[in-house]
């Protein structure tokens, strides 16, 4: 880490954050000029933020260490010493900032409420109002089971699911998919903060940012064959969701390397972990590199081995969709 | 027929068909859906139920537990009931009773799962035991009881409701 401070760290996470951002949001290499190509072959940063006592001595979440680790990966993603200039550099006042929550796992295996809480707590201090944020998944049942309390109204931050709102009438495709999409994401909130679960996955090898987009949609039980592949490249093609989409903090604090996305505590470690980026393919990509360490530690297959690996990561990142990048090569990764 | 023979032989048709009714419930009961297997509070000593029973016909195991669903669905899954229970007001846990088509349906969920850090029990046809968790089959049922506590009692507490619910599972 010392090596990247200064002012040659800077210039260097510009390049990272102008390529990841030219990759994640305009899905044009082509057309770009000689410049915006080298920036756009600059790497992904992907950050991974651990502390060890993030539990203390007990078994839950320690809000204060929380908010430290959540600062810590935030500054180290965006290269600034503070972590409301983080903040204030991702969202603007006046804006309406979506948190897409991932509660399917049920207790356990759900967007940890703590993390949640801090960023909340960041992005108020950052000018947005509480009653302009809102948490959400599909089913408002499902999120109060893992502890989420739903709250409509007020002015204080909105927690529920899209079945308080329904989905829009209007189907919605590209490539494979076609689906009706939540009201929240299309009437509630104009940017994205995606907050998923690292997780193994049944059908698609692994679970983090582009899957948890399946939360979205009226019908995500169709897009499950062949490994979700290519539904969740083609998923999170559809506009709406991709021009929203600003950032992704995956909770690792507990995660999970065989047999989800449902909790299941034998193959479950408490990681004590934020996964960080504004690439999600990267981030995908980082996180099941995760995974297979695990794997590799529990004495189980590879993904590969376990004919599941996720093929989806390379679809994500190829020429018809250039989603981010899952090139090792062009991801760099930062423990902080 | 006299209208006497004509009452005796309306009654005993009555009877039949009310008990061929019974039977029907029970069956039904017995094969599956929700409360039978479920103890009520108390009846497995510290354990008391916490939250409504769920069942979701295979149709709609997705939206309980998402991609999973798949490999349930291609070892013929019928549904799974769910419910949650408190273990002296210190453990929380969750019961799924997921019944297949038959008991080979069972084994081959059960056996798809590596065994990692459980350890095999005697409970039903087969069982595996890890510190928060405990997975059986008993002909078709494949029941999974996870608990969000670990603890010194968490194993043996999760072994006396899992014995509560086989004894509760037809063959």
């Amino acid at each position: 880490m010392s090596s990247l401070r200064g002012a040659n760290r800077r210039d260097f996470l510009k390049k990272c954050l102008t390529g990841a951002a030219v990759l994640g949001a305009s899905g044009r290499m082509g057309l770009l000029s000689p410049a915006e190509e080298g920036a756009a072959l600059a790497k992904s940063r992907v950050v991974i933020a651990r502390d060890a006592l993030l539990r203390g001595t007990g078994t839950t979440v320690d809000s204060h260490r929380m908010l430290s680790l959540l600062d810590r990966a935030m500054q180290a993603l965006f290269d600034r010493d503070n972590p409301m200039e983080t903040w204030k550099k991702l969202v603007r006042p006046g804006e309406m900032v979506g948190l897409k929550v991932n509660a399917l796992g049920g207790r356990g295996l759900s967007s940890n409420l703590q993390l949640v809480e801090a960023i909340c707590e960041r992005l108020q201090e950052a000018g947005i109002k509480a009653s302009d944020i809102v948490v959400w998944d599909r089913d408002s049942d499902e999120m109060e089971h893992v502890g989420f309390h739903v709250a409509t109204g007020g002015n204080r931050v909105q927690c529920f699911g899209t079945d308080r709102v329904d989905y829009e009438q209007e189907l919605v495709t590209h490539g494979s998919v076609g689906s009706r999409l939540s009201k929240i994401l299309t009437q509630r909130c104009n940017v994205l903060i995606n907050v998923p679960v690292l997780k193994d996955h049944d059908g698609a090898g692994v679970t983090m940012a582009l899957k948890n987009m399946y939360g979205v949609v009226h019908n995500p039980n169709k897009y499950h064959p062949n490994g979700c592949n290519p539904y969740i490249a083609d998923l999170n093609m559809l506009p709406e969701i991709r021009s929203k989409m600003r950032l992704t903090i995956c909770d690792a604090t507990t995660a999970c390397f065989e047999g989800g996305p449902g909790y299941k505590p034998e193959y479950s470690w408490k990681n004590n972990a934020l996964i960080v980026s504004q690439d999600p393919v990267a981030l995908d990509y980082t996180g099941w590199q995760v995974i297979e360490r695990k794997r590799a530690e529990k004495g189980l297959k590879t993904l590969e081995d376990d004919k599941r690996a996720p093929h989806y990561i390379a679809t994500a990142a190829d020429a018809q969709h250039r989603l981010g990048t899952n090139d090792p090569r062009r991801i760099a990764v930062v423990e902080a | 027929m006299t209208s006497v023979g004509r009452v005796r032989a309306r009654g005993v048709l009555l009877i039949t068909i009310g008990i061929a009714l019974l039977l029907g419930v029970a069956c039904k009961r017995q094969s599956g859906t929700g409360a039978s297997f479920f103890p009520a509070s108390n009846q497995v000593a510290g354990w008391a139920t916490a939250g409504e029973i769920r069942t979701f016909e295979a149709a709609d195991l997705w939206k309980y537990i998402d991609g999973e669903a798949e490999r349930y669905l291609k070892a013929g899954v019928q549904r799974v009931s769910t419910t949650d229970y408190k273990f002296q007001n210190k453990i929380d846990a969750t019961v799924d009773v997921y019944t297949m088509g038959n008991a080979e349906g069972a084994g081959t969920i059960f056996r798809s799962e590596p065994a990692v850090d459980g350890k095999p029990i005697q409970l039903g046809d087969a069982a595996r035991l890890s510190s928060q968790s405990l997975v059986f089959r008993k002909g078709r049922f494949l029941v999974r009881i996870v608990a969000f506590e670990e603890s010194a009692e968490t194993q043996q507490a999760l072994l006396q409701l899992g014995r509560g619910i086989e004894l509760r599972l037809a063959r």
